[in-house]
């Protein structure tokens, strides 16, 4: 018996609602959260990651409401992102009743928030996002990217990493931006980088499109945790096959 | 008279869930409050100690207000369950923030799982914390356990680890490159390191379990 490696869907909402058309036969309503993170449940989801897309500031409060309603009802660990840019949105979100928030171009622009908000609220809460793309081939290089992959900083993917673990990160979101929304499977070398240069989880994220890219994110990628969203909102795919096929291939998986 | 169950509140970290996780299995005529008030504490039927932060913030906020006091009364009088840091500083110290004096209700220490993953050959690949979902291995039966499959898969997130000296307090243990004590307890006490509120149907059933155990450990 040993720790489980996690599979987490991700739902992008905004305004309170789902969005990139969740398609499940049985679901009344393919834009309630509630929902689709109750089908995710018990489907066997070992967290759920909620994205705020929301770019109306008049609408940013949903995204509260949403954590309230699906803590009232799913037991499982929840994540937001999406907006996180003070301490006192973090507090918002856990006191609605999530578990983590993931910081991601705040971060970018302000290392020290990350600390902040470690000493604040506990490392256990605090996941950083990042996004990084491939700048070099040999040997490879990543680097992080911001506002959805278009804007370079110039900060090696490696070295910030390791920073944001020293500064106090509890865990990694990995997303390659080359691989995001291509359904070619994760950036094995990234993660697999990334993995072992910090002692913090690293959750893949960007790429999947097959249940053995997810079984490749551990195998190869050396993740503690796979991130999808459009394999199972669209009905592809289940959790509850997601995680047959990876304790199929020896992986560990709360069953 | 409703029977209550007090959920601790030190000032740190998020209590919505594990009151929301109560309400939702707790008998219809449980009353669930989170109070930061040791009188409140004192009067409740049942005790809930959520811990957060790190061990000498939680140590700190606990004598500031009294309510460390409030919780040695309840841990010898009436059901108690301590959950993450409110399992850990029932024991005598941890080696957290430089050492930290805990509670002292229970005989042992609280270790560094940096420490001991370090020393062995293979622990230097193990992430901390450990997070994420592990199975428990129930020691013996307990009213708490019931329903809950034996090896269960609970929540964790933690960077240290309660071990007990006494064999007889162990009631759950979990494997992370080293076995160490998931769940301890005696007489109407019990105390878990992983989330039951975070635990889907096995966390779930835990806390139910809770809501109507009577104090008495086999």
């Amino acid at each position: 018996m040993t720790l489980a490696k996690r599979i987490i869907p991700c739902l992008d909402v905004d305004a309170g609602r789902v969005v990139k058309g969740v398609r499940f036969v049985d679901i009344r309503d393919a834009g309630d959260p509630v929902e689709i993170a109750r089908r995710y449940d018990r489907e066997g989801a070992d967290e759920i990651t909620f994205l705020d897309i929301t770019a109306s500031s008049d609408d940013r409060e949903t995204i509260v409401h949403v954590v309230e309603d699906v803590a009232a009802e799913v037991f499982i660990p929840l994540t937001v992102g999406g907006g996180i840019r003070k301490v006192e949105d973090i507090r918002r979100m856990l006191t609605a009743g999530a578990d983590k928030v993931a910081i991601n171009t705040a971060a970018v622009f302000d290392p020290e928030f990350v600390r902040e908000a470690a000493d604040k609220v506990g490392s256990q809460c605090i996941v950083v996002a990042i996004d990084a793309k491939q700048v070099a081939q040999d040997p490879p290089r990543w680097e992080i990217f911001t506002h959805g992959g278009r804007k370079p900083t110039g900060l090696d993917a490696v070295a910030w990493a390791r920073k944001m673990a020293s500064y106090g990160a509890g865990e990694i979101l990995l997303t390659s931006m080359d691989r995001d929304g291509t359904k070619s499977g994760f950036d094995l070398a990234l993660t697999r980088t990334i993995s072992e240069a910090v002692r913090i989880p690293v959750i893949a994220s960007g790429g999947v499109g097959t249940l053995d890219h997810l079984v490749e994110g551990v195998t190869e990628g050396k993740a503690d945790a796979v991130l999808a969203a459009s394999i199972f909102h669209f009905g592809e795919y289940t959790i509850a096959e997601a995680k047959r096929h990876m304790a199929a291939a020896g992986i560990p998986v709360r069953r | 008279m409703a029977a209550t169950i007090v959920i601790v509140d030190y000032g740190m970290g998020n209590l919505r869930s594990v009151a929301k996780a109560l309400e939702h299995v707790a008998p219809a005529d449980t009353v669930v409050r989170i109070s930061s008030q040791p009188a409140v504490v004192r009067r409740a039927d049942r005790v809930v100690f959520p811990g957060q932060g790190a061990a000498a913030d939680c140590m700190r906020a606990l004598r500031e207000t009294g309510l460390d006091e409030a919780i040695v009364e309840a841990v010898r009088s009436k059901p108690f369950l301590g959950v993450c840091m409110g399992m850990q500083v029932l024991l005598e110290s941890s080696e957290e923030n430089g050492g930290t004096a805990c509670l002292g209700v229970f005989p042992g220490r609280v270790k560094s799982f940096a420490a001991a993953l370090d020393a062995l050959p293979a622990g230097r690949a193990l992430k901390i914390p450990h997070m994420g979902w592990n199975t428990v291995h129930q020691t013996g039966p307990h009213p708490l356990w019931r329903g809950i499959p034996q090896d269960s898969y609970f929540y964790f997130v933690h960077s240290y680890y309660a071990d007990p000296t006494a064999e007889a307090l162990r009631l759950g243990v979990t494997d992370y490159g080293i076995p160490f004590t998931s769940a301890l307890g005696h007489d109407n006490v019990f105390a878990i390191q992983s989330h039951p509120e975070k635990s889907a149907q096995a966390g779930i059933r835990l806390l139910e379990n809770f809501a109507r155990w009577d104090g008495q450990a086999p």
